[in-house]
């Protein structure tokens, strides 16, 4: 594009554009930032009116995020002095640790499910977007659109038996059972923009390959894979992102064992009331991972929002 | 990372199988490839549907696994379709999926269109943006309930700041009228970034040469942007209407954790009350029926639209 | 590194071998909602772990999700929960769909007799069908909703001179509903100590029980009735009765006049908040939270008084409360009946009243002293005596929710009018009973 483009903004325009634009992000920030700071609140900064924006931080929504309280008598708490600097945030309102909370186990969870998830939907994502893109099969048209029509069915509507389903092979509440399902709900999404990349692969790439001796299993993962490397980390971050996101069937199909942060996070209260700086606290650190790599990622997570609705 | 841990499993075949692969043909290998996906897709998707159809023919209740299963033919679908309650639920849908459309679709479309003007650092701020909805819709719908707090919410802080009344003297999400309207702004808030990106797209897309071509032809910026630039965005913005238009139509967790679909049955879209069928009420039968005509309105709906879109792209 | 090897493998068949050995010792689950007597529990159980070598896990779900999701996990056949403190109303369905184990063979061999039980507590919480010997749950906390003001303000000279002046009586523990809406509206926005303060805080929640369980604290009152003749299930001219819409306008018109600001989905913890951050001069709860209420540095002490649900017509209160039940699905059910069996020991009851929970055992209720140990102890006793409680059919999940549609949107959402909402209400009741096949 030249300098001179007859469509190049004036500087005036540029500016007002970024003033608007810049004005409208700070707003939707407003939130975001709003959470984070809860977090640091004490129960009655957090709950002062008018809302506090200057307090003094105080790790308590963290420390009643990771750890069950109880009150105790006077004197128990007498003889027995705090021995650690949690312990004494939680002695100011004559309560004692009685033992970790649950937030830890949900988190893993999360990680757990999150990741397996997204292995799996890569896996069998990169291989049949590679066949899809390689290969002539037959009604392929018809296959890509049933693959991405699954996508368009309200989780609720499949919900039912596949609470059936679960319920039989015992797979409710557990990790295998809401990997599997997370990984059919972004196969879709993964097949359509991993073949998106994999098209933009030059197949004379492979075809040299061939020509040297490779077989087609050795063309695939020698040549292929490498080549689509940036493809498969934007899709991985977006399917880890579905998975690390899901409420509704994580309500509905797991309870103990398997439960993610999600349906945990608003259940977090402490003694009279939702204690706002604890689920702040547990929705900060569930909520900054995500923020830090779309902030880290923007390029290739940008693109591929756009590009799997756009290539459709 | 994942094409590495694909690699090393590759190595790790055995011969003896890499022999047999090798062996295979192409088509062999495409099926080889495309069948786990399919067969995933056709085991917790499609089975899964087929059953829900056989369901809501019949009075099955999931947590009554002793009684005997009736089949009643039409019946439920005869009291789901003439049941005041749930049209009531429709139209809460309905004012939900039309006002964040309308909403989301401006804004993006503004924001899209300030972006493009490529100031520095616009990038930065884009993704800024964007954010919102790249996280979980429950953990933070649970959190605006806070800000919505008529006494100590920022939110009422700050509408009341700037209207000059007192934070108290209305509530967001407990209130019959402002209810519809706080889930609205939640969900713009959050996926008002998704139009954007998709118009950004659009906007991209449109050549250079087109603008020159008009800049010759001495037409002015206004009539550039409406002979030009809206045609060229519109079939992008219309994509962007279908996919909200779908999400929102599903729309369960974000508005469950704000208002639960209060007050009364003011904000109960319709999944909100088809989760209560059939996971609180257990209704399973019934509620497969309700499932099934969910289904086949947003699906009817949005093939119905797909061919206006397609219209459009072909202009 | 071999001998980090020889080490893992000297622990792991040293750990395989107290296995082994302690084949008994199990890893029980106990479910629960979370709350301040889950919390004594928690304490209690430490000594059933030293006694019997079982190890303890507790699982507990806040309120306003707990029945949905211990629902959910019993109808997954999950195995999640050995032992489950289920609500009341469950029990029906508990027992017919075979998710609770039948204790009545095992109470038999055990020496564990009902009648040891306040009989209100066992009728409630542990049979089913309704009233005959057939027990899936022992009683384990026994529960009313109740009310509790601030005693400070109340016996304050120029709060009670300006009530005086206002209404022409005494200001006193309510006698009546309507007394008590009286109070209320004379505290609605009063300035107290420089601060505006509300008259009540009353359940208003709709996703769970809320609404219901508090407005029924209403309608028992005024004279409510489920049916017209016990187990008839009908219910035209009960559900709706003059007295039925009287009592739901009457609560209307108590959140409508006497609730602070944005409490239209209060239930338990909100109803607390209001109270310990003073807003309130009154508030509703269950008794189980009054242990807690009491031992609150700000706003208990003697600065707080209970008391039972006012009468109208009647003398009546909500039921809550609990039996605990084993979950047909354990593979530990031995291990979680002998739970059971220690914690139905006379000094173990005993113990859990000294924690805060409201044992419904006879030893303790009976007890020397019982009504003086605590400030609420003798109004509990009030309570229990005069305590209904909704459906327990196994389709009461049905038909609370159907309640607490109807109540929330003529309440709440302010949605048409009391008697239409009860003649929806026994519409919808209707429905349900004939799919159930009983009408």
């Amino acid at each position: 594009m030249s300098a001179h483009s007859v469509n190049e903004p004036s500087s005036r325009q540029k500016w007002i554009a970024g003033a608007l634009v810049i004005a409208y992000a700070l707003i939707t920030m407003i939130p975001l930032v709003w959470i984070v700071a809860t977090g640091f609140k004490s129960p009655a900064d957090a709950i002062s009116y008018p809302p506090k924006v200057l307090f003094e931080p105080t790790l308590e929504g963290y420390v009643n995020l990771f750890t069950t309280r109880t009150r105790q008598t006077d004197e128990y708490l007498a003889a027995n002095p705090p021995q650690t600097w949690y312990e004494e945030i939680v002695r100011q309102y004559d309560m004692v640790i009685v033992g970790p909370s649950r937030y830890g186990e949900r988190f893993l969870n999360s990680i757990i499910i999150g990741f397996g998830s997204t292995f799996l939907s890569i896996f069998l994502g990169v291989l049949a977007a590679y066949a899809f893109s390689r290969f002539r099969i037959p009604l392929k048209d018809d296959l890509l659109f049933f693959i991405l029509s699954t996508r368009m069915m309200p989780p609720i509507a499949v919900a039912i038996p596949i609470f059936l389903m679960y319920r039989q092979l015992g797979l409710s509440d557990t990790h295998l059972g809401m990997i599997l399902l997370y990984t059919a709900v972004n196969i879709s999404l993964a097949v359509w923009l991993l073949k998106g990349f994999i098209d933009e692969i030059p197949r004379e790439y492979e075809e040299a390959a061939l020509i040297d001796g490779y077989t087609r299993f050795q063309a695939f993962y020698k040549v292929v894979l490498p080549q689509a490397t940036t493809g498969i980390v934007a899709t991985a971050i977006f399917c880890l992102i579905f998975s690390w996101n899901e409420y509704a069937f994580a309500v509905l199909l797991t309870s103990g064992t398997a439960q993610t942060a999600p349906p945990f996070i608003p259940t977090i209260i402490g003694v009279g009331g939702q204690d706002w700086p604890a689920v702040a606290a547990g929705a900060t650190l569930f909520l900054l991972p995500v923020m830090i790599f779309t902030v880290a990622l923007r390029k290739h997570l940008l693109r591929g929002i756009t590009f799997g609705a756009v290539r459709k | 990372m994942t094409d590495t841990a694909i690699d090393k499993i590759a190595q790790r075949t055995p011969t003896r199988v890499a022999r047999k692969v090798r062996g295979l043909s192409d088509r062999a290998i495409a099926w080889l490839f495309v069948g786990p996906t399919i067969f995933l897709l056709l085991a917790i998707n499609i089975f899964p549907l087929i059953w829900t159809v056989y369901l809501s023919f019949t009075n099955f209740r999931a947590n009554r696994p002793n009684r005997e299963v009736e089949w009643v033919g039409l019946r439920n679908y005869e009291r789901i379709l003439t049941d005041s309650d749930i049209w009531l639920n429709m139209q809460a849908t309905a004012h939900f999926l039309f006002w964040t459309i309308v909403f989301q679709v401006l804004i993006g479309f503004a924001l899209a269109y300030l972006i493009n003007k490529k100031f520095r650092g616009n990038d930065l701020w884009t993704t800024i943006i964007v954010l919102p909805m790249m996280l979980s819709p429950a953990v933070v719908g649970n959190f605006w309930t806070f800000l919505y707090q008529p006494q100590i919410g920022l939110f009422n802080y700050i509408i009341a700041f700037f209207i000059g009344a007192d934070p108290s003297s209305f509530e967001m999400i407990g209130s019959v009228t402002l209810a519809p309207w706080s889930i609205v702004i939640v969900d713009t808030w959050m996926w008002t970034p998704f139009v954007m990106l998709i118009c950004l797209a659009g906007l991209r897309s449109i050549p250079d040469y087109i603008y020159e071509a008009a800049e010759i032809d001495r037409a002015s910026k206004w009539r550039q942007f409406w002979t030009i630039t809206v045609p060229m965005v519109l079939p992008f913005l219309m994509l962007a209407v279908l996919f909200r238009g779908i999400e929102n139509f599903k729309m369960f967790d974000l508005v469950v954790q704000l208002t639960g679909g209060g007050p009364g049955s003011i904000t109960e879209l319709a999944s909100i009350n088809l989760k209560r069928e059939a996971f609180e009420k257990w209704r399973t039968g019934y509620s497969s029926a309700y499932a099934i005509i969910l289904f086949v309105t947003v699906f009817g709906l949005a093939s119905i639209y797909v061919k206006a879109l397609n219209k459009v792209k072909e202009r | 590194m071999i001998k980090r090897a020889l080490l893992m493998a000297t622990a792991m068949s040293t750990a395989g071998f107290m296995g082994a050995n302690a084949a008994q010792a199990e890893d029980l689950t106990l479910c629960w909602a979370a709350w301040d007597p889950a919390n004594a529990l928690v304490e209690l159980s430490k000594e059933f772990e030293a006694e019997s070598g079982h190890t303890m896990n507790f699982e507990f779900v806040p309120w306003p999700n707990f029945a949905d999701r211990m629902l959910n996990e019993l109808n997954s056949g999950g195995k999640l929960c050995d032992l489950l403190i289920g609500d009341s109303q469950w029990i029906g369905g508990g027992a017919e769909n075979g998710h609770y184990v039948k204790l009545n063979d095992f109470f038999e061999a055990e020496n564990i007799s009902m009648d040891d039980f306040a009989p209100a507590t066992v009728y409630a919480y542990s049979t089913w069908p309704k009233g005959t010997p057939n027990y899936y749950a022992l009683p384990a906390m026994g529960d009313a909703n109740g009310w509790f003001y601030r005693k400070d303000w109340f016996e304050n000279e120029d709060i009670r001179a300006a009530y005086m002046e206002e209404t022409g009586q005494e200001l006193r523990e309510p006698e009546s509903q309507q007394e008590l809406m009286q109070i209320a509206k004379f505290f609605q926005e009063r300035e107290i100590d420089g601060q505006t303060r509300y008259g009540v805080s009353i359940f208003t929640e709709r996703g769970s029980e809320g609404i219901t369980m508090g407005a029924t604290g209403a309608l028992y009152a005024w004279g409510f009735k489920y049916e017209n003749e016990p187990g008839s299930y009908d219910m035209a001219g009960a559900v709706n009765s003059p007295e039925a819409v009287e009592a739901l306008e009457f609560y209307k018109e108590l959140y409508e006049c006497c609730t602070p600001p944005g409490y239209t989905d209060a239930y338990m913890e909100q109803s607390l908040d209001a109270f310990k951050s003073g807003q309130v001069a009154m508030a509703m709860n269950w008794f189980a939270f009054f242990p807690g209420l009491y031992a609150d540095p700000n706003t208990g002490g003697d600065k707080i008084d209970f008391f039972v649900n006012p009468p109208q017509n009647v003398a009546a209160s909500t039921l809550g409360g609990q039996g605990i039940s084993v979950v047909a699905y354990s593979d530990k059910q031995d291990a979680a009946l002998e739970y059971i069996k220690w914690f139905a020991q006379p000094d173990v009851q005993a113990k859990w009243w000294e924690l805060g929970g409201y044992s419904a055992h006879n030893s303790v209720l009976q007890g020397d002293g019982f009504e003086e140990s605590a400030p609420f102890a003798g109004d509990f006793l009030v309570a229990m005596d005069g305590v209904q409680d909704f459906w327990q059919e196994p389709a009461y999940a049905e038909l609370l929710l159907a309640m607490q549609k109807r109540l929330h949107d003529y309440i709440v959402a302010d949605q048409g009018t009391a008697q239409e909402a009860l003649d929806k209400l026994i519409e919808d009741w209707t429905e349900v009973f004939e799919d159930e096949g009983k009408l």
